[in-house]
């Protein structure tokens, strides 16, 4: 017959790691057949019941310590209980020194003056104090290596934004890992310094990633961990951005890994344009994703995180692609827009899966993620493709294939639109198709002037093709037609001219932020800073508690006397 | 709100730069007009009434009552005071301040400190064992007290007005800090510098050379002589900080045994109460913490100033007065930064690469962080009459300072 007894302290703060010894500690105790010391929020509650050691009527408060034990009998329950301080005051022996150099300050403020050498702060308090504490330090002109959970999404956006704005860098919220100059930041692998740097926006995927490089016999530049949200629409992949932006400055980095579970495509599209300007070989790593090609200019598409591994080391010694030659910044150019008139409808969805991650807003009358439905067929709207073959489009006439009026109507409206700067057009042979589908297209773009957009055309056939594919081709070149053999070919020119990064305004990250830290700043989970101290950084913890002992009144009066 | 930091700028600079000089001593009722006449008493701490007063401030009472002539005896003032024979009010509402019961009477004499036509009192140290301050009223504990009071007072009038413009306490303190004082509890450096400051103007003023002798072997015996000057040279800086509009610096902190109080700079005269704590310390052989009372007297004033318990850091040779390594008073200081909103100019700490002493104590910081300041004392018997029975450390309630953030959140309309 086993006793639950259990003891509740009001306001009483402890940090999970420093609860989970006690728990241990207590088990290991006579007659004590299993533990919990958990803040009583609801799921610690729930976890306690699930493990039969709940206390009947105990309630949710999440700034009371609540210590159950069950016992063999409520005597050994409650010698148990007893010995509660002395297990949690085991922990404060051991951190010896004299003078200053072991006092930990209480305030985020007093342990950023103790470090003046260090540029990163490391947070994990519990959530709802985290976007606080994150604050704090960037007001104090720190980077934020950003633990902590639950931080809504709001709070997110705005702590990146204040970052941006100031220069500096949020990793997080929960970002479990990070390399600057070869200092892990949270859990991080020991992993020797190389060329290879890493974006990432999974943590157990940036350890992968990072494990393998090492393994391989290649080392790691720096990781930017970004946090899982980072790539939502909220957070706008900020992080990821000022990260890739670092690394593309970075002297060490001469390759760029990109790892993230699938982003949005409007996310993906910024991302990837960011990735393009590094000017570097970048590895995408996409999970979820199919790449859309094996690469694309300096864009290496991965299978998964190994293949990615293996594509970085193959790439850390290629020399950097001239990737401006040619392109150009079309932000801001009236000619912009790609209009993409298909004959054939998989080149068009093709077209389309593949454009939407490089060229936004995208629109279409077939539908897909990230793709804006066209709300009126006769009238282009940004960068569109459309599928001339679709049933809406034949009603009462033969398919494009075979004939091609509607196709040239639009095809002269596209040409004759300011905005558009790329017009790409598919030409399918074979028998039973339009017996010269080049001469009409040729004739229909005769009066497009000379500064007008670019024709693009793939065509699909074989020699054998009664309309003889190479004829075909040169009928299109003679006029000034820029001519692919596949649409992979033309889509890379397309991305290439019209997919390069608009620059944000925001403050650019100093290159400084990736510096080896000397010393870092620790709030909350003691674990990170002991692994510092493994790495012989200089870590400065912070004996962090709730703001006003957990008050929630005055926190919010505090709140306002802030200045 | 960003004119709560230059209120608190505005009200640290005041602190900073007032410059307190000791110019002479006099009598109460002729430097206080409410001891003016009638039978009234000033005390340490917030306002209390005599049912509630604690054993030493009690005693101090009824050995002021007999040292006035008001009472004959112990119960004769006993029933006078329960009776509403005696008015009580605090020291801090006079300009005043008093070590442990700090219990002033009219007739007492008073250190007058002052600086830019500002003026501050305390009363004269009596020096160690059974005394008045901590509520010790015995025939010698009073014949002590008159010797005190009237021929030495005298005394150090006339020497002090033959000086040239008095003693720059503020001076004094910046150097016995670098003598290992914190102050407070410690006063040994500061007390013989303020002994060689006078003993030559006593020798020069005294017509009667054996008072003269007595005087000086008085103050020289007693390592807390300065504490008392000391602790009005702390009112007059920290009343220059008060009344600041919008300030969050505390003003005072003050306990009368009972209660533990505080005021803060923009919230008037209001004091801030909860119950005062035990302190936590080493006690004189055949005492133990159940003798002692909880925390008394004015002397908390040296830690509102930016020195005391916050300049520990000066002073490691008090830890093992109040129990204690070198680190911890090391650590306490570089606590006390942390709740504090600046360094002070002009007192400054050696091990430290003479970092100025914590100053200005923020009611913000203290609730934020859940750090309350540190306070060395000394600890009174629990019992009328019988005096100290040693020394520690302790920390003000967490509630006084809550209260005054809610106070300020009214206040200000927050």
């Amino acid at each position: 017959m086993s006793v639950l007894r259990s003891e509740r302290r009001a306001g009483a703060y402890y940090d999970s790691i420093v609860l989970m010894q006690l728990q241990s500690a207590l088990r290991d105790l006579d007659g004590i057949g299993d533990a919990g010391a958990v803040m009583a929020t609801a799921a610690n509650l729930e976890i306690l019941a699930g493990n039969e050691l709940l206390p009947d009527g105990a309630a949710e408060d999440v700034s009371d310590l609540l210590i159950v034990v069950r016992a063999e009998s409520e005597d050994l329950g409650d010698a148990a209980l007893g010995q509660v301080d002395e297990l949690l005051a085991k922990r404060d022996s051991g951190t010896g020194g004299t003078g200053t150099a072991s006092y930990r300050p209480r305030s985020l403020e007093a342990a950023v003056k103790a470090a003046p050498e260090g540029h990163w702060v490391q947070v994990s308090v519990p959530g709802r104090y985290a976007a606080d504490v994150a604050g704090e330090a960037l007001d104090l002109g720190r980077n934020v290596f950003l633990y902590s959970d639950n931080v809504t999404v709001d709070d997110e956006a705005a702590l990146k934004e204040r970052a941006a704005r100031k220069g500096l860098l949020v990793m997080g919220p929960d970002c479990g890992t990070a390399m600057i100059g070869g200092v892990g930041l949270g859990f991080a692998n020991r992993v020797r310094r190389g060329a290879v740097g890493l974006v990432a926006a999974s943590g157990t995927g940036l350890q992968e990633v990072a494990s393998l490089v090492d393994q391989n016999g290649g080392g790691i530049s720096h990781a930017v961990g970004t946090g899982g949200r980072d790539l939502g629409a909220a957070a706008g992949a900020r992080t990821a951005l000022q990260g890739l932006d670092l690394l593309a400055r970075d002297p060490d980095t001469r390759v760029i890994v990109l790892i993230s579970k699938p982003p949005e495509p409007e996310i993906a599209r910024r991302l990837l344009a960011a990735a393009r300007a590094t000017g570097k070989p970048v590895v995408v790593a996409f999970l979820g994703y199919a790449p859309p090609a094996r690469h694309r200019g300096n864009l290496h598409y991965a299978l998964g995180l190994v293949d990615a591994a293996e594509l970085a080391m193959a790439l850390q010694d290629a020399t950097a692609q001239e990737l401006t030659d040619g392109a150009t910044d079309t932000a801001g150019n009236e000619r912009r827009y790609l209009r993409g008139l298909f004959a054939g409808g998989t080149l068009a969805y093709e077209a389309l899966l593949n454009l939407r991650l490089s060229l936004q807003p995208i629109a279409s009358n077939l539908s897909a993620d990230g793709v804006e439905r066209l709300a009126d067929l006769s009238r282009s709207v940004g960068h569109t493709i459309l599928d001339l073959g679709e049933d809406e489009l034949t009603v009462g006439r033969l398919h494009p294939m075979m004939d091609q009026e509607l196709r040239l109507r639009r095809l002269k409206q596209e040409a004759a639109d300011p905005e558009v700067a790329m017009i790409l057009l598919d030409l399918v042979l074979g028998d039973g198709a339009h017996a010269d589908p080049a001469s009409e297209i040729v004739a229909a773009v005769s009066d497009v002037p000379g500064d007008g957009p670019e024709i693009l055309a793939v065509v699909v056939g074989t020699e054998n093709d009664p309309q003889g594919l190479e004829e075909q081709k040169e009928k299109l070149r003679d006029a000034g037609i820029t001519v692919f053999g596949d649409l992979s070919q033309a889509l890379e020119r397309i991305e290439h001219k019209l997919a390069i990064s608009t620059t944000t305004a925001e403050s650019e990250v100093p290159l400084a932020a990736l510096e080896s830290p000397r010393q870092v700043v620790n709030v909350g989970v003691e674990v990170f800073h002991d692994s510092l101290a493994a790495q012989e950084v200089d870590g400065i913890q912070v004996d962090w508690r709730p703001p006003a002992g957990g008050n929630e009144k005055l926190q919010a009066i505090l709140k306002k006397m802030k200045g | 709100m960003e004119n709560i930091g230059k209120a608190n700028q505005e009200a640290l600079d005041r602190l900073m730069e007032a410059r307190p000089v000791l110019t002479t001593v006099g009598r109460a009722s002729e430097l206080i007009p409410a001891l003016a006449e009638g039978r009234r008493l000033l005390h340490a701490g917030p306002p209390i009434t005599w049912d509630r007063m604690s054993g030493p401030l009690q005693g101090a009472v009824i050995g002021a009552a007999l040292f006035e002539g008001w009472a004959g005896d112990e119960n004769a003032a006993r029933e006078m005071a329960a009776g509403g024979e005696i008015d009580f009010s605090p020291c801090h509402d006079h300009g005043a301040v008093g070590p442990m019961a700090g219990v002033t009477s009219p007739s007492m004499a008073l250190y007058v400190v002052e600086s830019d036509g500002r003026r501050a009192f305390s009363n004269l140290n009596e020096g160690y064992g059974k005394v008045l301050r901590y509520g010790a009223y015995a025939e010698d504990v009073l014949e002590r007290l008159r010797f005190i009071n009237q021929e030495m007072a005298g005394l150090l009038a006339d020497a002090l007005a033959a000086s040239n413009g008095g003693i720059d306490l503020r001076a004094l303190i910046a150097e016995a800090l670098h003598m290992g004082d914190e102050g407070h509890n410690r006063n040994k450096a500061g007390s013989l510098l303020y002994l060689r400051h006078l003993a030559p103007l006593v020798a020069a003023a005294a017509k009667d050379q054996d008072l003269a002798a007595r005087a000086i072997e008085t103050l020289g015996a007693n390592a807390l002589a300065v504490l008392n000057p000391v602790m009005a040279a702390c009112k007059l800086m920290a009343d220059a900080a008060h009344g600041v509009d919008g300030s969050t610096v505390v003003t005072a902190m003050a306990r009368n045994g009972t209660d533990f109080g505080i005021r803060v700079s923009g919230l008037g005269d209001t004091w801030f109460t909860a119950p005062a704590s035990t302190p936590d310390g080493l006690y004189f052989s055949g005492f133990s913490a159940a003798d002692a009372n909880p925390d008394i007297g004015d002397s908390t004033i040296t830690e509102t100033a930016g020195i005391g318990g916050f300049a520990m850091a000066a002073a490691p040779a008090i830890v093992s007065f109040v129990s204690g390594t070198p680190e911890d008073a090391m650590t306490t200081t570089l606590r006390m930064y942390e709740i504090t909103l600046t360094e002070h100019r002009h007192f400054t700490i050696p091990a430290l690469g003479f970092r100025g002493t914590p100053t200005g104590i923020d009611i913000r910081r203290v609730v934020e962080l859940g750090v309350s300041p540190m306070v060395n004392t000394g600890i009174a018997h629990r019992e009328a009459g019988i005096g100290q029975v040693g020394a520690g450390l302790v920390r003000p309630p967490m509630e006084c300072f809550e209260k005054a953030v809610l106070a300020y959140a009214e206040r200000y309309s927050l």
